[in-house]
């Protein structure tokens, strides 16, 4: 009588909107398990109509996401953390199957991923104090300059670290204020689908954060030149540098581009600072 | 009224032009000396209030950029880099001291050559440019607090070119933080408005600044494209219009050096019913014919609420009655020339669709010298924003009225453009005051004030006004880099 269970698997999906769709286009592409023909999934492999449809949800959820007060943002980051953590098991698994890694190495992965939105979350109420000023000025004003979120961002994950290479190119332009399209590893992005449903789940308000998956040569040429798009981080996709910069130059697009390294300097390179007078009298 | 029966015209006070000597033709400063250029082409420059010629300008080609990055370059690697910040900044105190002490001489000059009353180069563009050397001179020897770590570097040499509208002012704002930061220079001043720019190579000289430290070479539009299109040089900063610092930006884009961009705006200036209605009136006076309207950051819309409409502008054209129109030489003069012929020629074509889509133009009745270039100060109601009028910028004394109802639909109407270099708030409510501040896309927001500049005050733009900021601490960022050590996570390189 007994019998062994057929488990139920997964379909991995974009994340636009606060919703999980399949593309428009009906497309997906498959993804193999480590270097070999064993088919892992078949994500879905999103269209231009797809991207355009995820910069318009990151467009409108602008003013949800900067009116936030700073305090709420860095919570809400800090809470995909603490959601991550819960499926740790998940993303180890995950990265083991796109990469060669072993299990010690997946879960450093997974565990400095974590500990680096937490470290981001908490720069969300303090971004402005190191970076902001009041000015001295030579006569009876008051100045004050203080750094604020360029609006949409494009964001390249990284290639090779389906998790910390998302997070690393992501988080920056989030604790600044900005809303986010992010393309996901090509070849390894199913870490970024789980992360989305992490996402989901963790009051980020919806089109806050939009990931699509699929092929770079057909999204990069879009993201980069789309007018509603006002900075990308291309720390992400070192080898069509030239290209996307190029692109992005018709509505001056702020580009932030960085090793792998860390830094508060990540931050403010998606932000923009604004200058306020006032006279001082009686 | 006529001039002769009114008892409160101001007798002519014109400032005396003996105060500056100028050549009959200038050469290029490469070097630490003034040479001949190698293309051998020079260009005439005009007063354009009078369209008298004051000198011939050398045209710059490329030989000369060449000997002058090479120039540049020298000096970076054989002294400027291996000078401690606080040698660095004497030299940048000793700069602003000798334009102390010749301040009137640039004044003068600076009203010849560009064209703006001598009031505003006396008591605006040369104070403040002395004002940069000053402040960023104190920073030479402080750049580990400048925020790109305990460590920053210059990029080398920098290639820089510069608008007509504050020759010396954007002079100032480009050399100042460069020099403190450790670069040098190649400098291209504006077409027109090269004189200034020649004195200052004069001063350098007489501050004894090392050779090769900064050079400028002027020239034309051709001139500029070859300095973009120069391999020798590490970054760049521009400041003009929108459509050239694109085509910059496109031209280096692919190659990753650095450019910051300070371009054009469409600034609006707000209104809300509560503003205090005389000082306001002021303000958007001061916002646009400020320098006759050739002010990037301009405040050439003006978005009154509509119950106040009527009556603002009213008193706004009782007040631009009072406006002083002609000889920039002269102390009273409140508005001077056009600065050149193109310029005047952009301004009327723009004016002239403003009629055509359907707006209504004002001016007051003011009498224009004959010779030189002269547009009145330009009043637009009837303004909707589908017109040129209200989205191109015009760059010129001419304003552009709009209305709102709600605050709401102010800061909508005001965000209405690819611009954003500065906004005003007129209003005497605090809450209103900083809420609009946060919601307009503009890196300077003037409230209860407009077009004030400070050394110590980050100026630049969002969107397409450009990026990067000149003034303050953030002003430095730009001319350096990081070199400190990052925190480094693992996860680094390549996974197979």
């Amino acid at each position: 009588m007994s019998q062994e269970r057929i488990d139920v698997k997964k379909t991995y999906k974009l994340f636009i909107n606060g919703a999980f769709p399949r593309s428009e286009s009906g497309r997906s592409y498959p993804i193999f398990r480590k270097a070999s023909k064993v088919l892992l999934a078949q994500p879905a492999q999103a269209s231009r109509k797809d991207l355009r449809d995820a910069v318009r949800a990151a467009r409108e959820a602008r003013s949800k996401w900067q009116s936030a007060t700073s305090y709420n943002r860095s919570q809400i980051l800090y809470r995909i953390a603490e959601m991550m953590e819960g499926r740790r098991s998940q993303f180890v698994e995950e990265i083991m199957a796109q990469t060669s890694a072993t299990k010690s190495v997946a879960e450093k992965e997974v565990s400095e991923s974590i500990d680096l939105w937490v470290w981001y979350a908490g720069w969300c109420d303090k971004i402005g104090q190191i970076s902001g000023a009041n000015n001295p000025i030579n006569g009876p004003f008051y100045n004050f300059t203080s750094p604020e979120p360029v609006g949409v961002v494009g964001v390249f994950a990284e290639p090779d670290f389906p998790l910390l290479g998302l997070v690393r190119a992501m988080a920056p332009a989030l604790v600044g204020g900005n809303t986010v399209v992010v393309l996901a590893s090509e070849k390894r992005p199913l870490s970024a689908i789980t992360l989305s449903e992490v996402i989901a789940t963790s009051d980020v308000p919806a089109g806050v954060i939009n990931i699509l998956t699929g092929l770079r040569s057909e999204l990069t040429p879009w993201l980069a030149s789309h007018m509603e798009v006002d900075g990308l981080d291309i720390s992400g996709e070192k080898s069509r540098s030239a290209e996307i910069r190029t692109l992005a130059t018709e509505n001056l697009k702020r580009i932030a581009d960085f090793n792998t390294s860390i830094s508060p300097n990540r931050i403010l390179a998606l932000m923009d600072q604004k200058t306020i007078w006032h006279p001082i009298g009686l | 009224m006529k001039e002769s029966s009114n008892p409160f015209t101001y007798a002519p006070a014109p400032e005396s032009r003996e105060l500056v000597s100028i050549e009959s033709s200038y050469d290029l400063f490469i070097d630490g000396k003034f040479i001949a250029p190698k293309s051998k082409k020079r260009f005439p420059s005009i007063n354009p209030a009078t369209e008298e010629v004051l000198s011939k300008i050398s045209l710059g080609g490329k030989e000369d950029l060449d000997l002058a990055v090479k120039s540049a370059r020298r000096a970076y690697e054989k002294v400027w880099s291996k000078l401690p910040g606080k040698e660095r900044g004497k030299y940048l105190y000793r700069i602003a001291r000798l334009m102390q002490e010749r301040a009137r001489e640039f004044a003068v000059l600076e009203t010849l050559d560009n064209g703006k009353p001598i009031r505003e180069t006396r008591d605006t563009d040369i104070p403040l440019a002395i004002q940069h050397f000053f402040y960023h001179a104190g920073w030479a020897d402080k750049l580990e607090y400048a925020g790109h770590g305990s460590n920053p570097r210059a990029h080398g040499v920098v290639g820089q070119i510069i608008p007509w509208n504050f020759p010396l002012l954007m002079l100032a704002w480009k050399v100042a933080p460069a020099l403190a930061t450790g670069n040098t220079v190649v400098l291209k001043p504006a077409e027109t408005t090269s004189l200034t720019a020649l004195l200052f190579a004069q001063v350098c000289l007489d501050a004894g600044l090392p050779a090769g430290v900064i050079n400028i070479v002027t020239g034309d539009g051709t001139t500029g494209a070859s300095l973009i299109a120069h391999k020798g040089i590490d970054k760049f900063a521009f400041t003009g219009s929108t459509e050239v610092g694109k085509a910059i930006n496109r031209a280096l884009a692919a190659t990753g050096r650095p450019v910051t961009l300070e371009l054009g705006g469409k600034g609006a200036n707000i209104v809300f019913e509560d503003a205090a209605i005389d000082q306001a009136v002021e303000g958007i006076v001061q916002g646009i014919f400020f320098n006759q309207g050739h002010v990037c950051c301009a405040g050439s819309r003006l978005l009154l609420q509509e119950n106040i409409h009527d009556h603002f502008i009213e008193k706004l054209e009782r007040r631009i009655e009072k406006i002083r129109v002609g000889d920039p030489m002269d102390k009273n003069t409140d508005l001077g020339a056009i600065n050149s012929k193109e310029q005047l020629q952009k301004i009327v074509e723009l004016t002239q669709s403003g009629e055509v889509e359907g707006a209504k133009a004002w001016q007051p009745d003011c009498a224009l010298p004959s010779r030189g270039f002269w547009f009145r100060p330009t009043i637009f109601t009837n303004v909707t924003g589908a017109h040129r009028i209200a989205r191109e910028e015009i760059f010129g004394p001419v304003l552009s009225v709009l209305t709102f109802r709600t605050p709401q639909e102010a800061i909508e109407k005001a965000n209405n453009t690819p611009y954003g270099l500065a906004a005003g708030v007129w209003s005497e409510k605090g809450s209103r005051i900083l809420w609009a501040s946060r919601e307009l896309k503009a890196g300077v927001i003037w409230a209860n004030t407009y077009n004030k500049f400070d050394a110590a005050s980050p100026f630049g733009g969002y969107k397409e006004s450009g990026w990067g900021r000149e003034g303050g601490r953030h002003g430095l960022l730009p001319y350096l880099t990081q070199s400190q050590t990052p925190r480094v996570r693992s996860g680094k390189g390549a996974r197979k």
